[in-house]
């Protein structure tokens, strides 16, 4: 599964980083705390958070992140668009909380 | 080889930029994934910390056929308790940085986890160093 068909399949809103939306899927990981991420995120992984400052670019960047799925309805800030589109890491949105966006994706990539 | 980075204390716009390059450099070196993964954790815990807690610091970077040696130089306050800093949890970190989602006393333990060798050594109101090795092949 690639990022455009996730953004299909859960109807989310991609605010950055389109060259990438062909991005292969492979996993999830949801936590706001950048160590955490940093430490434990598979790669491939989509990162879902409400982080939205340009250091989670860096951190998805530097893991191979596949995308990022912004929750709540939060947006990202300008810088952070900037690095999503040079790293071509896409920046996706949706107005459900993080449990609830996970439970989704959890189920579209037929992990449960 | 030999690299060198510039890093600036509260700068958390710029925070990643070395470990982005190393990261570029060992992809092109052929590095397995798994290993820059290593390199490029503890690599960017340690920059994280210079620009979160550290008025300015360096990072020099040693890429030799077997290892790569990083040493991260700061000046800064410096670390009373190394034992403790190293603690699982434990962050001295400011609330606004915590917000940002840094802070939560994981970055040490990570570089520790990461690492083949890693060493602080820190004098309280002049700054600390830290230095990690790892090993380039599996």
């Amino acid at each position: 599964m690639n990022v455009k068909d996730l953004v299909d399949a859960l109807n989310l809103k991609v605010y950055s980083g389109h060259e990438g939306l062909d991005n292969m899927v492979t996993g999830g990981y949801t936590s706001d705390l950048l160590s955490d991420v940093m430490g434990n995120a598979p790669a491939g992984a989509v990162w879902i958070t409400l982080q939205t400052h340009v250091n989670v670019m860096a951190v998805a960047t530097l893991k191979d992140i596949s995308a990022v799925i912004l929750v709540k309805g939060l947006q990202p800030e300008p810088n952070t668009i900037v690095q999503s589109d040079n790293e071509k890491i896409p920046i996706l949105g949706t107005d459900l909380q993080a449990f609830e966006i996970s439970g989704k994706l959890y189920h579209l990539l037929g992990l449960k | 080889m030999h690299f060198e980075y510039r890093v600036q204390g509260g700068d958390f716009v710029r925070a990643g930029q070395a470990s982005s390059q190393v990261k570029k450099i060992l992809k092109q070196l052929n590095v397995s994934p798994g290993i820059i993964k290593r390199v490029v954790v503890a690599l960017y815990e340690g920059e994280v910390n210079i620009v979160a807690h550290a008025f300015q610091g360096k990072i020099y970077v040693d890429i030799e056929t077997n290892k790569i040696r990083v040493v991260l130089d700061d000046v800064g306050p410096g670390i009373p308790d190394i034992e403790m800093a190293m603690r699982p949890g434990f962050s001295t970190a400011s609330p606004i940085v915590r917000e940002m989602g840094f802070g939560a006393g994981m970055g040490l333990p990570n570089i520790k986890a990461n690492t083949d060798k890693m060493k602080i050594s820190s004098v309280v109101g002049v700054g600390t160093r830290l230095e990690f090795e790892v090993a380039l092949k599996e």
